[in-house]
């Protein structure tokens, strides 16, 4: 039974890849973007919703190429400003669920300003933003998640700089919902990935992911199986977090749904009921 | 009614249903007149965090099947630029409004300028060609804006219309015409089912038809340079066709995008080549040159890029010199220059102080060059 179950199972996924045109993809081998994908298409497979429905933009990046290998209205757009495409889209048509991929350079550093405005105006994208630390595409440079002390090629004596915290960063900025997950817990970022889509406004998963090519190799952590494992020891549930100093919670990721609102006024909602005032004052 | 509010109501007469926009001076009218028009319509305004956001939500905008423009003024229009290279290269019909004030940098916020010229045509990186128009007069700016429009919506292109601080904030009649008094151009829908659609198929007049995203077609949209299917290419014999059909698709029709103003040409000795609102200084020159009985004529191009020069070639034919007016330190006389032939004395009136040039410093030219 197992094997007719798998097989179902990988015909979910093909259904909705362009497999003749775009593949192989880019991606290395045992490139966490993968997990993320076939978490996603479940999710999107899950809820029912219309191909033709869902649109799919992106920025810059391997993380970015995600939307070109999906069959969906698919917008390939330029370095950071995925959030401003999706933020034109969704408003010029709403009825549309507006999906964007990014990566943490493209969403956190060239594209910080579009990624906090989209989040203050809680606009209803569900942006996925696959985190592994670092610039795969160009090759290893530092990121705005590049945690510090690490290696990258632009950081080859350790990181003097920051990391953001994309979740707390979109929360303080905004967001009406924000999760995390990591490519250890495909399942579990399966139903992050859901629940993000079915909520009404901005909504964020951050997805950690395993860039082995670069950031492992440059900070001897292995290959793709031990990253993933590495994610596993460091993941730490949300509840469980909250019984957990500081110390203890340092260098770990805090996992799951770590903030809902579901007060909070989606922003095409609301220039609807302003239009409808408007009418209504003539 | 001023140039800025004149252009939003050729705008909403075109169909624009969609602006995205950051204020900047001397272009925040645009942003304004759309925010406070538009709703009413059942069209939708969207301020953006910055102008790069901003060309980026109109692109998204007319894709998913609104006609949508922006405006800005040079700061804006440089950070646009990126994105504005993206329409190019996705073949996304779009209005790209520029009220250009003096630069470079912050320049002259307040002050007239037509300094983006060049830029409007070479402002992104890569290989293309642009449409630019430029109006100059207020009722001017609202047919020039419904010509771009219709452009934009012909071609599968981005169209920047050209004004200058004076025109955007200057006041004069207008006629708003009737539904059905200006054509009004749509872009091409597909008809072939979805299943044997290429969204940039290589048509006869290389302009592809075009669906809203939601419409059933799911096509794929990328800045890379990419094969008919939307899927981006490496193939030297894909990359070529693709960035000949930019450029063909516009320089084929180039007398379709044509258009002049000419007066007093017939036996002009002497021309005046200008656009925007020197082109009203040099109309009011030659007229007065006229009466003292000099033989001075006036070209004005509504169309700037792609450049008329087989029309000039032609007009300019029977004239023994030029003077080429603009409020730069000179842009168009190079296409100019590029194009006459030697025997036609070119001159130039110049002016980048921030003032407009008046129609003394030009009959002053004429006695000069006489």
């Amino acid at each position: 039974m197992a094997t007719i179950v798998e097989k179902h199972k990988s015909d979910v996924i093909l259904s909705y890849l362009r497999p003749r045109k775009k593949f192989p993809s880019v991606w290395c081998a045992g490139c966490g973007n993968g997990i993320v994908m076939s978490a996603l298409i479940r999710a999107i497979d899950n809820l029912g919703l219309n191909k033709d429905e869902v649109i799919m933009v992106s920025g810059i990046g391997c993380t970015s190429r995600m939307p070109v290998y999906l069959d969906f209205n698919s917008l390939h757009t330029t370095h950071g400003r995925a959030l401003a495409f999706a933020t034109g889209a969704k408003f010029a048509q709403p009825k549309m669920k507006v999906i964007v991929i990014t990566g943490d350079g493209d969403a956190l550093a060239i594209g910080g300003n579009h990624f906090i405005h989209a989040c203050r105006r809680n606009i209803d994208i569900t942006c996925i933003l696959i985190n592994n630390y670092i610039y795969g595409m160009t090759g290893g440079q530092g990121s705005p998640t590049t945690p510090a002390g690490s290696f990258s090629t632009t950081t080859p004596y350790g990181n003097a700089e920051k990391a953001f915290d994309a979740c707390a960063l979109a929360q303080a900025a905004g967001a009406s919902f924000v999760g995390r997950q990591t490519v250890h817990h495909a399942p579990q970022l399966e139903k992050l990935i859901m629940k993000a889509i079915q909520h009404n406004g901005f909504s964020l998963v951050e997805a950690m992911s395993n860039c082995h090519t670069y950031y492992g190799r440059l900070n001897k952590q292995g290959d793709a199986v031990s990253m993933i494992k590495m994610f596993k020891e460091l993941a730490v549930p949300v509840t469980k977090a909250k019984t957990m100093t500081p110390e203890e919670l340092r260098g770990k990721i805090i996992t799951g749904e770590l903030h809902e609102d579901n007060v909070k006024t989606e922003f095409c909602d609301e220039y609807q009921r302003m239009v409808d005032a408007m009418a209504g004052r003539k | 009614m001023q140039g800025n509010i004149a252009c939003v109501q050729g705008a909403i007469y075109s169909g624009m249903r969609f602006f995205a926009g950051y204020p900047i001076t001397p272009s925040t009218e645009l942003a304004e007149g759309s925010a406070r028009e538009l709703p009413k319509i059942g069209g939708r305004f969207i301020q953006m965090e910055d102008e790069i956001a901003s060309i980026a939500a109109v692109i998204a905008g007319s894709i998913t099947g609104h006609k949508a423009m922006t405006a800005t003024s040079g700061p804006g229009f440089s950070l646009m630029l990126e994105n504005i290279g993206y329409a190019y290269m996705t073949e996304t019909p779009c209005v790209i409004v520029n009220v250009q004030r003096g630069g470079p940098s912050t320049g002259l916020p307040t002050k007239v300028s037509q300094s983006d010229t060049m830029q409007a045509r070479w402002g992104t990186h890569g290989d293309y060609t642009a449409i630019a128009v430029a109006p100059s007069s207020v009722n001017d700016t609202l047919t020039e804006t419904i010509r771009a429009f219709n452009l934009a919506e012909r071609f599968r292109t981005p169209v920047t219309i050209l004004l200058d601080e004076v025109l955007g904030h200057m006041r004069e009649m207008v006629t708003i015409p009737e539904p059905g008094e200006y054509q009004v151009i749509n872009r091409i829908k597909p008809t072939a089912p979805p299943d044997q659609f290429e969204p940039f198929a290589m048509t006869p007049n290389l302009v592809s038809p075009m669906p809203a995203y939601g419409e059933g077609y799911r096509y794929n949209v990328t800045g890379l340079t990419h094969d008919t299917m939307g899927f981006s290419t490496n193939r030297a014999d894909e990359i070529f066709p693709k960035l000949e059909k930019l450029r063909n698709k516009i320089e084929n029709y180039t007398d379709e995008i044509t258009k002049l103003r000419v007066e007093m040409m017939d036996d002009a000795e002497i021309a005046f080549i200008s656009y925007g609102t020197v082109a009203r200084t040099s109309m009011q020159a030659a007229a007065i040159a006229r009466k003292a009985g000099a033989k001075v004529g006036s070209i004005q191009l509504y169309t700037i890029w792609p450049f008329p020069d087989k029309q000039l070639i032609e007009l300019c034919a029977r004239c023994r010199k030029v003077i080429v007016a603009e409020l730069n330190m000179g842009q168009i006389v190079h296409e100019v220059r590029r194009i006459l032939p030697r025997d036609i004395e070119i001159h130039t009136v110049q002016r980048y102080d921030g003032e407009i040039l008046t129609p003394l410093q030009l009959l002053q030219k004429v006695e000069e060059v006489m």
